[in-house]
């Protein structure tokens, strides 16, 4: 049951994720690093004890940052604090809101708590982003209350292959269900799992309900700004930050390709002279797939 | 009526379409040649203001915008659009553009969990619709500022001459009466023009 209340937040938590539209979003896993991003011009920043990159090396079970942590970024910049929970886990959740963070990722980043269910989000009035291979995942995720979509994308490699892969899914999707009849709208929605209502607005729409990122395997400012030109309305950087060899200038310069996405002139101007690249690891050599977790 | 609406981060696509809805011609102000482009009007859109005004700087636009502003090009800035707007921002030696004589508090209703939407009387228009996100207030105002409107008892909507400035984003709700002030008292009425000639 939604009363007007929880209508009312989830209006305002949709919101937040439009002002955040055109910008770029960086893991920051110190103060310091949260400064710099938001020095570089972010738009927030995602509050994680390892970036993916490291968790993928690591392995082992990885979870919600220290809530200690959390707070030290979230005193040291005025832009939002974004953090990640465990799918499924709405105890981490409910821990995040108590800290009052602007946002909680429930990322498959980390290792899922539950193998079925995601966390029933319309119970939160802090606000959900949630990662998407296809439309029907977006859509599901959607109806359980998150108010912001990203690609799943393959974090902590460096390889922009998947985001590419699910943001394309989820255009050509759209147009698919675009074109359909009303009747067949039925059909499309048990074929996709997803609830009619949502699809029959995204039939009328041509687009999702709320705000679409890129995410995972962003590393360059060219990356950025393909997903862009893809159809993404801003973009996540992860490991591609702070692996790189200048940190400050590639998120710089990341921030203007998103704003720019359009001009290769002035995308051509701020590749140049960046430093190193993270080094990466293609899709074909990984052995974790995160994008499988949580469909 | 021509406008232009910065489109360097944040919710600018909504500014447009409702300008667009009251039939104002606009276009999106990305790079510096947008910004010397003919224009009646100047919005300054929500996003992080923050990265607006690292934007602003490095891709140049800072500097002819402000002499655009000073001269008297209208120009209505919502949330960080007050922000760099304000004369001042508190606990910070930052400040954009200097064109409202206000001191503004960023985050000042707190975080997410402090956004909210109410109804509030705006001078001039009547009761309006306001969503706040993460929003500023207004703490110290010059005498020459008019505050047209309070929310939880701080002002939130201000206007010296030809710049308006808004806490809330009017460019959320489906209600575009702030924007037809904008554009009738304001724009339409070269504001910032006439001002200049007695100064």
């Amino acid at each position: 049951m939604q009363t007007e209340q929880t209508k009312q937040q989830y209006e305002l938590n949709k919101n937040l994720a439009q002002m955040l539209k055109g910008g770029v979003i960086m893991d920051v896993s110190s103060p310091e690093q949260a400064r710099i991003a938001e020095d570089a011009g972010a738009a927030a920043v995602m509050a994680l004890e390892r970036i993916p990159a490291d968790i993928r090396a690591a392995g082992g079970v990885s979870r919600m940052s220290d809530p200690q942590m959390i707070r030290g970024i979230q005193e040291a910049v005025s832009i939002p604090v974004m953090a990640k929970v465990r799918i499924g886990h709405f105890v981490e959740a409910q821990i995040l809101e108590a800290i009052e963070i602007d946002y909680i990722d429930e990322s498959e980043v980390l290792s899922p708590a539950d193998d079925r269910l995601h966390i029933d989000k319309s119970r939160f009035r802090v606000p959900f982003v949630c990662g998407a291979k296809n439309l029907g995942e977006a859509l599901r995720r959607i109806a359980e209350g998150a108010s912001m979509i990203r690609t799943k994308g393959e974090p902590g490699t460096g390889d922009v292959i998947q985001a590419v892969r699910h943001m394309r899914a989820m255009t050509s999707e759209i147009r698919r269900i675009q074109g359909l009849q009303e009747d067949e709208l039925h059909y499309a929605a048990k074929e996709l799992q997803v609830p009619y209502e949502l699809l029959r607005g995204v039939h009328g729409s041509g687009r999702l309900p709320v705000v679409n990122f890129a995410a995972g395997g962003v590393a360059t400012p060219a990356d950025a700004a393909l997903m862009m030109q893809l159809g993404a309305e801003g973009v996540f950087v992860g490991s591609g930050i702070f692996k790189s060899g200048n940190p400050a200038r590639r998120a710089q310069a990341i921030v203007k390709a998103v704003t720019n996405f359009a001009d290769p002139a002035v995308l051509a101007e701020i590749s140049a002279d960046l430093g190193e690249a993270m080094v990466g690891i293609n899709e074909s050599e990984i052995r974790l797939l995160m994008a499988e977790r949580g469909v | 009526m021509r406008i232009g609406v910065l489109a360097l981060q944040g919710g600018f696509a909504e500014h447009i379409r409702m300008l667009r809805s009251l039939q104002a011609d606009t276009f999106e102000i990305r790079r510096r040649e947008d910004a010397l482009g003919r224009m009646d009007g100047l919005v300054l859109p929500g996003g992080e203001s923050t990265a607006i005004g690292k934007l602003l700087k490095d891709l140049g636009l800072f500097g002819p915008l402000k002499e655009r502003i000073r001269g008297g090009l209208p120009t209505f800035g919502t949330c960080a659009g007050m922000i760099l707007l304000a004369r001042r921002i508190s606990g910070t030696d930052t400040a954009y553009f200097g064109a409202i004589d206000i001191e503004v508090k960023r985050n000042a209703f707190g975080r997410q969990l402090g956004s909210f939407f109410t109804e509030a009387p705006f001078k001039g228009i009547g009761t309006v619709p306001m969503t706040f996100i993460r929003a500023p207030y207004i703490e110290r105002a010059a005498p020459e500022v008019e505050i047209l409107s309070l929310a939880d008892g701080h002002p939130v909507a201000a206007r010296q001459r030809h710049v308006l400035a808004t806490a809330c984003h009017p460019e959320l709700t489906a209600d575009s009466r702030i924007h037809r002030y904008f554009i009738e008292q304001l724009c339409a009425a070269g504001a910032g023009r006439r001002d200049c000639l007695t100064l």
